[in-house]
């Protein structure tokens, strides 16, 4: 088994960035803000990275969309492993109002470009957290998906893969070509050592637009308004249950 | 942001109990939240600066510092000690400790810019014992060896160094040679094919855990400029025998006197030629002292934005701290100084790496340095009222760390001396004795 493997690497506010909405509130804050890869696609990244050094996988295609930072992003995964990339340079702008369902077309595009024998995504963003995209893209392609996983092993010419599932585990049995998203547990990602950071300079970089793989990217969302959550409430501390309950009451509550 | 929020949970809790065990290396890591993206002062000047590889590099380091290092710092500090071996094995992993050495002997045989985007995130590192303690390891032991060494000794101390094996330490302070270096009195004589070592070390950073120094020592007698050599010395050698002192700052990091009683190493174990162990160590100064201006300007930073959370937060007469206009004033000026501070550093550093002199302005920007950071220490620890004079708040620490940029590596005074002959308006030298 030698697969040729596509991952996602978006490039999203990085998770230690305290996000601001924008005054008129169209959207958050990204200028000047620090991006890094989405954590659960850096996880995507090191398990392909890992079953190529298992020899289940013999290349990394890496794959960002977006604007042209997302080259950065994409060197990152290469630093990391992956053997090359794809850009597909969508315009900050347009990228606003892109969806899962545009990404998922394109990925399902290149999948069969590339002949990709596995696509390895996060299983969400930590920017829209909308937990779509492999599922849509294993839609498209028409091909087994096997989401969340916490574990990924051969099973003859299958994969086992086995999913977090809300109380537990479960093991299934995927037949190749499919399309896996990847869980917190999966794996602990490794740092990009500098030797390797160095050599991610040299590996192809390909460029690539929504036209060139025919997706249509008009939008099907209009974003009214973004808000900030809600400020907690600051609460109070009682002594014991009787004063929680005189409070309680007090205040109408039962 | 549902997920955002729960990592941050999952890992505070990783981290919490990460740092109550026992200090375990593991190649783990976790979403953390002590990055420096969360701070309410960062420069704008570093993402302009380096290039894509160099920012790569500072964010793998800044991974290695969340995980591996800043957790543990406060249990360091208290215990007066780091564990060199791993951490710098951890380094030396990621190809952190050989960046300007050439590929053969395990380096990435890059220039002293990129050395200079590690040394810098460094900073982020939540006390300046550690990092001292690295930057040592990375761009003061093993200057002159690699420029200077035999294939031979490379193999032996400049290979294990790059790869995180080795601790390196560098001997040349002594009780009566600190600023004064000429006056070296450790001595080295030839007897047959080995140099018998006779004499002592003083304030030697990593000595106690080291496992080889790069000596300064006299090989002969006359010209204090000509008769040093430097020589490796592996400190497991008979004769060798430590002794540790204890700082008001810099805590985790191991400063020692280390004596020598006739202590035997081979005559090959001298870099390069004998007797230009003075004028090789001089060549390496340059590069201290931008890693000195260099390394502390993400210290400062943090100081500043913890400062500004803090008095933030902070009320008194009915406002907050920082709302009183000489305190704002005050962070604002502060942060200016650190950005002119930073701009005359990078100036410097380019012109190095563009084989330009550059002992004026790395002095001015050592020297620089050296007085900021007592002035930033010293400011912000007087915002923090009684809180900043406790051991628990992280600008204590700062205040005590920083005090040494203008000790080591070179006083101040003697940064103002160089700086004096260069603009041409020091004094004549004394008359020579007869
Ligand atoms: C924590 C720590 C770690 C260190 N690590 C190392 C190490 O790893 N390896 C190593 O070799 N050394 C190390 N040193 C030594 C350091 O380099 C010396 O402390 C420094 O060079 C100053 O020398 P000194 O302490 O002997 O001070 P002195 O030479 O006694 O000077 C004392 C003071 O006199 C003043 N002074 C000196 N000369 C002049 C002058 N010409 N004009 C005007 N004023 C002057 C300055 O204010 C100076 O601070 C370390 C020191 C410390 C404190």
């Amino acid at each position: 088994m030698a697969m040729r493997a596509l991952v996602g690497c978006k490039r999203v506010i990085d998770y230690a960035v305290k996000v601001r909405v924008k005054p008129d509130k169209t959207g958050v804050v990204i200028d000047g803000v620090k991006h890094s890869m989405n954590p659960f696609d850096e996880i995507a990244v090191e398990e392909a990275v890992r079953m190529k050094e298992k020899k289940l996988v013999s290349e990394i295609v890496a794959v960002s969309c977006g604007p042209a930072q997302c080259q950065e992003t994409l060197r990152t995964a290469m630093a990391m492993g992956a053997d090359k990339a794809i850009h597909v340079e969508i315009p900050a702008k347009e990228f606003e109002l892109v969806q899962p369902i545009h990404i998922a077309k394109i990925l399902a595009k290149l999948a069969t470009d590339v002949k990709a024998d596995v696509v390895i995504l996060g299983k969400q963003a930590i920017d829209d957290d909308c937990n779509q995209t492999a599922q849509m893209t294993a839609a498209f392609l028409d091909w087994p998906q096997a989401v969340f996983a916490a574990k990924i092993e051969k099973d003859g010419d299958s994969l086992a893969v086995t999913r977090e599932i809300d109380g537990g585990t479960e093991t299934i049995k995927v037949n190749v070509p499919a399309v896996i998203s990847a869980d917190l547990r999966l794996n602990e990602p490794r740092y990009a050592t500098l030797p390797n950071i160095m050599k991610a300079k040299k590996k192809p970089m390909e460029k690539k637009t929504a036209k060139d793989l025919g997706v249509d990217l008009t939008p099907r969302i209009q974003v009214i308004s973004v808000e900030d959550p809600p400020v907690r409430e600051a609460g109070q501390k009682v002594d014991d249950v009787d004063q929680l309950i005189t409070k309680l009451k007090g205040l109408g509550r039962i | 942001m549902a997920t955002r929020n729960a990592q941050r949970k999952l890992l505070s809790i990783c981290l919490r109990s990460k740092a109550q065990t026992k200090y375990q290396y593991n190649s783990s890591r976790n979403f953390s939240v002590t990055r420096s993206s969360l701070q309410s002062y960062s420069s704008p000047l570093p993402d302009s600066y380096y290039n894509e590889e160099q920012l790569q590099m500072q964010a793998t380091i800044a991974k290695i510092i969340e995980n591996d290092i800043n957790p543990f710092v406060d249990e360091w500090e208290t215990k007066e000690e780091f564990p060199a071996h791993q951490v710098f094995k951890k380094l030396g992993n990621a190809g952190l400790l050989g960046i300007d050495k050439s590929e053969e002997y395990g380096g990435l045989g890059l220039d002293f810019k990129y050395l200079a985007a590690v040394m810098e995130e460094l900073g982020t590192i939540r006390c300046a014992g550690v990092p001292m303690a690295i930057l040592v390891q990375m761009a003061m032991t093993c200057q002159a060896l690699h420029r200077f060494g035999s294939d031979e000794l490379k193999k032996e101390f400049l290979v294990p160094s790059i790869s995180g094996d080795f601790v390196a330490c560098v001997g040349v302070s002594e009780a009566g040679a600190g600023s004064d270096v000429a006056n070296t009195q450790t001595r080295a004589v030839r007897k047959g094919d080995d140099l018998i070592i006779n004499g002592q070390k003083m304030w030697i950073t990593n000595s106690l855990q080291a496992d080889w120094m790069c000596l300064l020592a006299n090989t002969s007698d006359g010209n204090p400029y000509k008769n040093k050599s430097l020589i490796c010395v592996p400190m497991n050698s008979k004769g060798i025998t430590k002794q540790k002192i204890h700082k008001i700052g810099n805590n985790s990091s191991d400063t020692g006197i280390i004596f020598f009683e006739d202590v035997r190493v081979p005559a090959k174990n001298i870099i390069g030629e004998e007797g230009s162990g003075f004028f090789y160590q001089m060549l390496q100064f340059q590069e201290e002292r931008m890693a000195g201006a260099v390394g502390v300007l993400k210290g400062i930073d943090a100081a500043l934005s913890e400062t500004i959370d803090y008095t933030r937060q902070r009320k008194a007469f009915g406002k907050s701290i920082l709302d009183n206009q000489y305190v704002y004033f005050r962070l604002c000026e502060l942060a200016s100084e650190n950005e002119s501070l930073r701009a005359l550093t990078y100036k410097a550093i380019d012109m190095f790496v563009d084989g330009q002199e550059v002992t004026r302005l790395a002095s001015m920007a050592k020297l620089k340095a050296g007085r900021l950071a007592r002035e930033v220490g010293d400011t912000c620890l007087q915002f923090w009222g009684g809180m900043g004079y406790t051991r628990e708040a992280a600008i204590s620490r700062f205040f005590r760390d920083a005090r040494l940029l203008s000790i080591g590596g070179g006083a101040d005074e003697i940064m103002l001396e160089i700086i004096a002959k260069l603009m041409n308006i020091s004094p004549p030298p004394p008359p020579k004795k007869k």
